[in-house]
């Protein structure tokens, strides 16, 4: 499958980044180097064969539903770029 | 004596006879680490002052018995993917270069509670995301063999830590063979455990369904001994597994007779580089002189595995990381007019070029008209590897084939061309698909004077099989005693 100029654009969209000219240029060349190769898949026997989520079962794990208190607010805000009292900030988005 | 150059069971011995102490061992690390990272630059966030301090405090409470356990004491190095409370855990990226973790790993507080002393934060490829460790954001890692090629990677802070006795063990994470492809070029012991042996809690997720933390040791007795303290069940994991805890040392006979060797032939061909062929052979020729039955067999999915990995690891990331937006941790960009400009800003500017690579590759195979070619093929391809290791398993106790096609490599020769290093990854990568247990031993040195790794492939759970024909292997041929001759000796 070739990917288009415009393709990779939306895919970046889609993604969250933004690609400079530069990228783009070697973005779709490594892409679609990495692409062909990944293509085999597509002629594995597979007819007939589930989808595999995991390496292990897929069971549900149910635990009971309690409020447990993490304490420690402090660790947790000091990460944040930008806070106000107890809250992380971030830009207007209601105009 | 060199006390860096013991392993952690000979240190134990030595602490129990008292002719070492706590404070004496952690010292001859810190002024190693002193001496070579200069050359190696393994260490992201070294922690010289911290663990002296530990160690004195561990030492006195020792003393007056108030600790007993016999890991009390003993020095470690942590890959900077995994949390430890209070400390950087930057993911070798920008994205995270200020992050101070709020809480320890599941693993992190094994650690602790076995009283070991923290050595630091180890270098990595970005997230995790390489195998030479050149796609670190802070610096390139250097293999204490030859200091102009790679350790391998993502663990290659880890293991080069380890080879040039700047830490006498270490844990990596291993999510495509990041433990054990650093091991075989820094001439170390790798495990990558079952899937669901070891929590990943805390572990900073790259691909959810393949990622397992696992110890990188001078030999396979350490291995065994770290295993047993890392591993059970967690219920902040919901993918860790309920098993009964086992004593990995017992495992360790000295004895392969009976042991039935799988050699899946379509490891030992194009690509393999020659030398590194040889050397396996004549680890098989051992394995047979030991006792063990050896077999050649077709296990034909090395190339779907690979393709398949790179889809299914790619679509785990690109979602997993979906969570830097420069809003909660991490890095935000400066300019950025409105909350859509902050996040798409500081996701370009924070990650780097190889991160972005494989997000970008995850968007694509998951995204409407490519998700049934790609994705959900892979995901059928998945259950076929998986089927193809069971059908090897009901013939053979372990599998046998190199851990890498070729020895490290040097600095700057593959790092831009991405497929290349995929390609490196051939051996490797199966064993997560699947979700099995793997370990990798040094077992020859090549022309150039570099460690070779074989690898070592067990059914699932059964650790204590393959690090019992790992262990016998070493007994018998002690290739750690060639190599501890130690090239970064000054």
């Amino acid at each position: 499958m070739k990917v288009s100029r415009e393709e990779l654009l939306h895919i970046a969209k889609l993604a969250n980044l933004n690609l400079k000219e530069e990228e783009i240029d070697t973005y779709l060349i490594h892409l679609q180097d990495i692409l062909n190769f990944a293509n085999i898949v597509n002629s594995a026997p597979v007819d007939g064969l589930n989808e595999a989520i995991g390496a292990n079962d897929t069971y549900n794990v149910f635990r009971k539903d309690e409020v447990k208190v993490f304490e420690n607010n402090e660790a947790l805000l000091q990460n944040a770029p930008e806070k106000e009292r107890n809250m992380f900030k971030i830009p207007k988005v209601i105009q | 004596m060199d006390i860096t150059k013991l392993t952690v069971h000979e240190i134990q011995e030595k602490l129990k006879s008292k002719e070492l102490t706590i404070t004496q061992i952690t010292k001859a690390y810190v002024e190693n680490i002193e001496n070579k990272e200069k050359d190696v630059q393994a260490f992201i966030t070294p922690l010289k002052k911290e663990a002296l301090k530990q160690a004195e405090e561990i030492q006195k409470k020792v003393e007056k018995k108030e600790i007993t356990n016999s890991l009390a004491g003993i020095p470690i190095g942590i890959k900077d993917n995994i949390c430890t409370k209070g400390l950087k855990t930057t993911c070798a990226s920008k994205m995270l270069e200020n992050f101070v973790a709020p809480y320890d790993a599941t693993v992190m507080e094994k650690i602790n509670n076995e009283n070991m002393i923290n050595l630091g934060k180890l270098n990595m490829d970005e997230f995790a995301m390489g195998g030479s460790t050149e796609y670190s954001y802070f610096q390139k890692t250097r293999n204490p063999w030859d200091l102009n090629r790679v350790p391998g990677g993502s663990s290659g802070g880890s293991a080069a830590a380890v080879a040039a006795n700047m830490v006498p063990w270490a844990l990596g994470s291993d999510t495509g063979g990041s433990i054990r492809q650093p091991a075989s070029f820094c001439g170390v012991v790798g495990l990558k455990p079952t899937y669901g042996l070891v929590s990943r809690y805390g572990l900073v997720a790259f691909a959810s369904s393949l990622d397992q933390i696992g110890p990188i040791t001078k030999d396979v007795q350490d291995s065994a001994i770290l295993l047993n303290v890392i591993a059970g069940h967690d219920e902040k994991d919901t993918t860790s597994v309920k098993k009964e805890k086992i004593d990995y040392t017992k495992a360790l006979k000295n004895d392969v007779k009976g042991l039935k060797i799988g050699i899946p032939k379509e490891y030992f061909g194009e690509g393999i580089n020659a030398e590194v062929k040889q050397s396996l052979e004549e680890a098989i020729e051992t394995y047979k002189k030991l006792g063990a039955t050896v077999e050649e067999f077709s296990l034909n999915i090395a190339d779907y595995a690979l393709a398949t990995y790179y889809i299914i690891a790619c679509a785990e990331a690109s979602s997993n990381l979906g969570r830097f937006d420069g809003i909660r941790y991490g890095y935000r960009a400066e300019n950025y007019e409105n909350l859509k400009e902050l996040y798409r800003n500081s996701r370009s500017e924070g990650f780097g070029p190889e991160v972005k690579r494989r997000i970008i590759l995850g968007t694509y195979v998951l995204s409407s008209g490519y998700y049934d070619a790609y994705y959900k093929k892979a995901q059928q391809v998945r259950t076929l590897v998986k089927e193809e290791f069971d059908k090897a398993f009901e013939k053979y106790d372990v599998l046998l084939t190199p851990t890498a096609p070729t020895v490290a490599f040097e600095i700057g020769t593959r790092s831009n061309n991405p497929l290349e290093m995929y390609l490196a990854d051939i051996c490797t990568v199966s064993v997560n698909i699947a979700g099995l247990p793997a370990i990798s031993i040094p077992c020859g040195i090549d022309s150039q004077g570099m460690p070779i790794g074989m690898q070592l492939i067990g059914n699932k759970f059964q650790e204590e099989t393959i690090l019992n024909s790992a262990y016998t292997y070493e007994q018998n041929c002690r290739v750690r005693d060639v190599s501890k001759s130690d090239k970064m000796s000054h």
